[in-house]
């Protein structure tokens, strides 16, 4: 029975949330290591990015609010989210038109593409907080649980609760999905195909007719929709706040250079490495020390290995872990 | 020369009308930021300017700066150090101790099972003894007195100190960064850069016993007289009145002109090594490397050393010019530091500027901290017009209003990407 509700409790407390930011790193991570493997370098206005799309979709679900449109028990974010994306994949087609092609026409080093989209990075914070603010908003309005602690107590008897937020769901689920559309969009469509081709030998995709624009317009449209969604299921899950996006910018960096940059199978992996990492080393294990364990050997302290003020310190130690070992990558990514 | 002449005179000419439109306390308190803006702007420079190395963690170096004042100038506090800190170093030995043991063992020993045990084993049984060692040890410290102490205080040296032990402190970080991050793919730099400065952060705003935390150490000494002693010596207020000033009001303006005058010796101190440095064997060698490295190579030079020598000494200037900031504020707020503030602001400085041209920086610093400070009364007025149909009270003239102050992270931003577009090689280019 302790273990059991050992079990519950890692469950409840690890497993669950782990998973469910592993996902949001994951989809956040996929838009970066797409656009580095098509336009080769890493862009920083990501985390504005996602802060931006998720910024568009609350503007559109409080519209369908006041309207009363809703789709009870889920949020009505979900509804607003194609709205959301198709204003932040304009917005990104207009900064790539204004801002990088001319960079990539004059075949400019990467760090300068890197130095411009920090430019975009000021631009879309400034955007952001000057149409919503700086404050934090919440706007998850659906059902707030698929499981409660409290039933989950009484269902199976156990003393530990479970409890199953619906953000927590509905982010694992739409991750699924957009992971296997966008697997199946990459391996199985003639544009995908072209856009795999491009990334691993330009030249090559060049000479056989691809054209090179419409390859880098549909990397930006695909990382618009990774970013909106990742930006607006970290919203729901936790709370919108633009500071907060762009201190994720350091955690799916890693979560991507971990896979291994430009591997999209390795930005997923790297995503729930860093998540389960950042979750168990913050993660206070007195309660399911004191289940597991004798009563004699029961911890007293809190048994967490670092305060969760340093999660960022995590992602950044598995980053220098794997730069100073495996500088590709686990699933080695490219190299420019 | 006469070009740059102008630029120059262009900018003193905004801090002087600075001084007659608002106030000359206002001008004189940008031109102190100015100066500090400066020598950051320099300390990126010599690292982007001269070897091509992209830094996202200015705000980390400058904040290790800060931090050194404390540690220099603070005094010790006694019940502290009895309580825990003889405890704490020997914690923190064991700690590095731990550090180094594995890194040892694992170079030391034959790759294979046995070593990755033995390096897993040694990480594992140093951090639990260095747990308990450490968490009693802090513990204790913070309970002294924890409304106005509650740490291990400073060594009590003059504040100028501070600065060579900043720029120390700065280096050292840069090194273990540059040791790791240097030598792969250049944003690989900017990414482990843009990590650490959080970490520092991070660091500082949560260990309570170091620096106080979030609960800020306030009342730092000063390098300069305090205004209250000058309006009570009598040959300061006789002076005053005979040069027709109120005695308060040229208290203020004296402490900002010896701040300045301290500031700016640093700063033409700086100018003078880099622009040396620039000129040397060493600095053509390192603009060859930057502008070829596979070349720089073949003649024999040893690029990952020189980059990671070049990223240690610009990012020491930075920690310098952190530690004169705090000096100016007389406080340690770790809440204070933002990265659009320490890090994105420095950068548009050395690219409006000109990057490569230690004069750009110095150009590009006092112009872009003014536009800087000057931006929100500018933007806020124009938001005024702007507002001006709508009805008072309504919900959007306040929210526009309001987001005044956003506005200069928008600016900025746009300034950018106009000058990388248009100017990129900025308003003082490189020879």
């Amino acid at each position: 029975m302790d273990l059991l509700n050992a079990f519950v409790a890692l469950l409840n407390f690890v497993i669950v949330p782990a998973t469910a930011y592993g996902s949001q790193l994951a989809l956040g991570a996929l838009g970066v290591t797409l656009i580095y493997g098509i336009l080769r370098f890493s862009n920083f206005a990501h985390g504005d990015t996602m802060a931006f799309g998720a910024m568009v979709t609350i503007l559109f679900t409080w519209l369908f609010q006041a309207i009363g449109i809703s789709i009870q028990p889920l949020p009505t974010a979900l509804v607003a989210l194609p709205f959301g994306i198709a204003v932040t994949a304009a917005m990104m087609l207009l900064t790539d038109r204004w801002i990088y092609r001319f960079y990539r026409e004059q075949k400019a080093k990467p760090i300068i593409l890197v130095m411009a989209s920090l430019g975009v990075m000021f631009v879309l914070n400034g955007v952001v907080r000057v149409i919503i603010g700086p404050g934090e908003q919440r706007f998850n309005d659906g059902e707030r649980f698929i499981i409660r602690a409290r039933d989950f107590k009484e269902m199976t008897g156990l003393s530990e609760g479970l409890a199953f937020k619906t953000s927590q769901g509905i982010t694992i689920v739409v991750t699924i999905l957009a992971v296997a559309v966008l697997f199946w969009f990459l391996n199985r469509t003639r544009t995908g195909k072209s856009m795999r081709a491009y990334s691993d030998n330009e030249d090559l995709a060049l000479l056989s007719g691809i054209d090179p624009e419409k390859v880098v317009r549909v990397t930006w449209i695909l990382a618009a929709i990774l970013a909106t969604t990742a930006g607006v299921l970290y919203g729901l899950d936790k709370a919108f706040k633009p500071f907060t996006y762009f201190q994720l910018l350091l955690p799916i960096f890693a979560s991507a250079i971990v896979g291994g940059l430009g591997n999209p199978l390795g930005a997923i992996a790297g995503g729930y490495i860093i998540a389960f990492s950042e979750v168990t080393l913050t993660y206070a294990w007195k309660k399911v020390a004191t289940y597991v364990l004798p009563d004699s050997m029961a911890p007293d302290g809190l048994v967490q290995l670092l305060s969760t003020d340093y999660k960022y310190a995590v992602s950044f130690t598995i980053l220098v872990i794997v730069l100073i070992f495996k500088p590709y990558g686990i699933f080695r990514g490219k190299a420019v | 020369m006469n070009r740059n002449a102008l630029l120059f005179g262009g900018v003193a000419l905004l801090y002087v009308l600075t001084g007659f439109f608002q106030s000359w306390n206002t001008a004189l308190a940008i031109f102190n930021m100015g100066l500090i803006s400066a020598v950051m702007a320099l300390g990126v420079n010599i690292q982007w300017g001269y070897a091509g190395l992209f830094n996202v963690g200015i705000m980390g170096f400058v904040a290790l700066g800060g931090l050194a004042t404390v540690l220099v100038s603070a005094p010790p506090v006694g019940e502290a150090w009895a309580a825990g800190g003889l405890r704490i170093l020997i914690a923190l030995v064991v700690g590095a101790g731990t550090v180094l043991a594995g890194v040892l063992t694992f170079k030391r020993m034959t790759p294979g099972r046995a070593r990755n045990l033995a390096v897993i084993g040694i990480f594992v049984v140093g951090f639990v003894l260095y747990r308990t060692l450490f968490d009693p040890a802090r513990d204790a410290i913070e309970a002294v007195n924890p409304s106005v102490s509650g740490f291990l205080g400073g060594a009590n040296l003059p504040i100028l100190i501070a600065w060579p032990v900043g720029g120390l402190i700065a280096a050292g970080a840069a090194w273990l960064i540059g040791k790791t991050a240097l030598g792969l793919r250049s944003d690989y730099l900017a990414i482990a850069t843009l990590g650490i400065a959080e970490i520092i952060i991070a660091v500082m705003k949560n260990e309570d016993w170091m620096a106080r935390g979030v609960k800020n150490v306030v009342g730092l000494p000063r390098p300069v007289p305090y205004e209250v002693d000058l309006q009570e010596s009598t040959t300061f207020v006789e002076r005053a009145v005979g040069l027709g000033l109120d005695p308060a009001a040229a208290s203020s303006l004296w402490v900002k002109i010896l701040y300045a005058g301290l500031f700016a010796a640093v700063l033409l101190a700086l100018i003078w090594l880099t622009q040396m440095a620039l000129n040397s064997p060493w600095g053509r060698m390192m603009r060859a490397i930057r502008d070829n490295e596979t070349a720089a190579e073949a003649m024999g030079k040893d690029v990952t050393r020189r980059h990671l020598q070049i990223f240690v000494i610009g990012s020491a200037i930075c920690g310098m010019a952190g530690a004169m900031m705090t000096t100016l504020d007389g406080q340690l707020t770790p809440g204070t530091y933002q990265p659009l503030r320490f890090t994105f602001l420095i950068w548009v400085m050395v690219i409006v500027g000109g990057s490569g041209n230690n004069w750009g920086s110095v150009l590009g610093g006092f112009l872009i901290w003014w536009l800087w400070i000057q931006v929100e009364p500018i933007g806020g007025a124009i938001m005024n017009v702007v507002t001006l149909p709508l009805p008072d009270g309504s919900g959007l003239k306040e929210h526009l209003l309001d987001s005044v102050q956003h506005i200069r992270l928008l600016t900025m931003g746009v300034v950018l990407l106009l000058v990388l577009r248009f100017s990129p090689r900025g308003l003082i280019p490189e020879k």
